[in-house]
């Protein structure tokens, strides 16, 4: 039947598993996939890590791209005619029978400019703190005790650069995990020589004739450095939809089906969905809920499109996933550790400190809803998952802590 | 249809052994994927095309 057009908006994790789904699905029709950044499409997870650490070249983070797609790269979605489904890329305009909105999240920042100051959302981001990194020796000071603001702690620490990191949480990680993993892994990056100022708020960038020369907090005391990072979170990319309908309160606004308007939807960082087993909206900046909700607003549009063809639209019910790198450990978090109630965690093994073995299941009400692991082997870690897959009571869900320990 | 890994952009999701426990395993050590069947019979496609899809950090690649 189809011959007409979707356009994707946002060419990276979230934007081109919907384009491949969408053609795994069956869609015949035009695919326009618009991607601001001039690079082909690659993947974020790797900048922090292995491009940080000089391991891999930009090249190596490339994703692949589905087949016949009109892919626009360099090119920026400047509105959104909600009623009408029609793009506007400046002057031009695409008139599709439906949408997704993957523009992902754009890095937060501090006041100011000065060389030497960073943040660290795309490829050149990466390319640059490395060139700053390239010699060892500096002094980096990091704002932000968050996923990234650690894992780039520990890679500068193993590069053989002085770390200092600054934040207001009382731990690291703290509002990913919890206090109680959160000081686990401050000893663990003290172990490695990372100075943190935990407790502490940065007011501005020092600079000295436009060179960044450190941070100033708002007691009025400075932290000097040779080359700071800004790591303070991210804020939804939808200035563009502003004039129009959408709820933009904190990202784009959509149902269980990841629908913001009827053929309109949302996946990716830059989603806010009701949940229906957590039962409530949320928004999450996690690479694999990129893809998996890129293919629900693929599949969900498709059967919005022609139910007849594509069947019927699915809520969307994942159970989350992060992970992340740290020196040699690897941190895993399953489902919603959010909000919890109270926090069970099981320190397995504290002979080194600096290679914490810890796990910890999140309670809310009745029931564990989320699972962590740090330092323990992924396939044996995946028990964790079974546990907070569909909520169980937390004492039962306690059982697969004690299974871990023996 | 024939399965390749890039062992080093696995990052021990596990999601590949979820989606398609015939085809792919972890290590036990790392958790670094391990192709069970790297020529998957039909009835195992769907599920391994699957795995590829939601592997997160595309380490899975799928040819033919
Ligand atoms: C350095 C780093 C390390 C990370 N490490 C991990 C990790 O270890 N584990 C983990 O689970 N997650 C990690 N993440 C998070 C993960 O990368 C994201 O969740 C994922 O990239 C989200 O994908 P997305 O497609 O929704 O958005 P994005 O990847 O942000 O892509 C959105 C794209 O849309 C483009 N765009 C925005 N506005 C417009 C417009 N108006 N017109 C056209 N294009 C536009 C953007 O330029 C961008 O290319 C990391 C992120 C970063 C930055
Ligand atoms: S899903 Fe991908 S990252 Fe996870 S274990 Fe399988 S191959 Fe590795």
């Amino acid at each position: 039947m189809t011959t007409g057009r979707i356009a994707i908006v946002g060419a990276s994790a979230a934007g081109l598993t919907a384009a491949e789904t969408l053609r795994r699905g069956g869609w015949d029709g035009r695919i326009s996939l618009i991607g601001d950044e001039p690079h082909e499409p690659y993947d974020r997870p790797p900048l922090s890590k292995q491009v940080l650490a000089g391991k891999w070249e930009p090249e190596r983070t490339g994703l692949r791209a589905a087949d016949a797609l009109d892919l626009r790269l360099g090119t920026t979605a400047t509105g959104l005619d909600v009623a009408n489904r029609r793009v506007l890329l400046g002057d031009e305009a695409l008139d599709c029978d439906g949408v997704i909105i993957a523009t992902g999240v754009a890095a937060r920042t501090l006041p100011g400019e000065a060389r030497g100051a960073h943040v660290l959302r795309g490829l050149d981001d990466a390319l640059a703190l490395r060139a700053e990194l390239a010699n060892p020796g500096r002094r980096l000071v990091i704002v932000g005790a968050g996923v990234l603001g650690v894992e780039v702690a520990a890679v500068a620490r193993e590069l053989g650069h002085e770390v200092v990191v600054v934040a207001p949480e009382a731990a690291p990680m703290e509002r990913a995990v919890g206090t109680e993993a959160g000081d686990l892994l401050a000893e663990a990056h003290r172990a490695h020589g990372v100075q943190l100022r935990l407790g502490e708020f940065v007011d501005g960038l020092l600079d000295d004739e436009g060179q960044v020369r450190g941070v100033r907090l708002t007691d009025g005391s400075e932290i000097t450095g040779d080359a700071v990072l800004i790591a303070i979170g991210c804020t939804p990319a939808v200035e563009w939809l502003r004039d129009g309908p959408l709820d933009l309160a904190d990202g784009i606004g959509c149902d269980s089906y990841c629908a913001a308007a009827p053929g309109i939807y949302a996946a990716g960082d830059v989603a806010r969905w009701h949940h229906p087993v957590l039962g409530r909206p949320v928004r999450i900046e996690h690479r694999m809920n990129a893809t998996e909700q890129g293919m629900a607003a693929a599949r969900n549009l498709l059967a919005e499109l022609d139910q007849e063809r594509f069947g019927s639209r699915q809520e969307f019910t994942p159970v989350s996933y992060f992970w992340s790198d740290q020196y040699r450990f690897k941190i895993q978090a399953y489902g919603d550790l959010a909000a919890a109630d109270q926090v069970q965690l099981r320190v397995l093994d504290k002979t080194d400190p600096g290679a914490p073995k810890a796990a910890a299941l999140y309670r809310r009400g009745d029931s564990a809803f989320g699972a962590l692991s740090i330092g323990i082997p992924p396939k044996q870690a995946r028990s964790l998952r079974a546990a907070v897959a569909t909520p169980q009571p937390w004492e039962q869900a306690l059982s697969a802590l004690d299974e871990l320990a023996d | 249809m024939k399965i390749t890994i890039d062992e080093d952009r696995c990052c021990g999701a596990g999601q590949c052994v979820l989606e398609a426990p015939d085809v792919f395993d972890q290590r036990a050590e790392d958790g670094v994927v391990v192709v069970l069947d790297a020529a998957p019979p039909a009835e195992l496609h769907e599920a391994s095309r699957a795995a590829e899809q939601l592997c997160p950090t595309a380490a899975i690649e799928i040819t033919e």
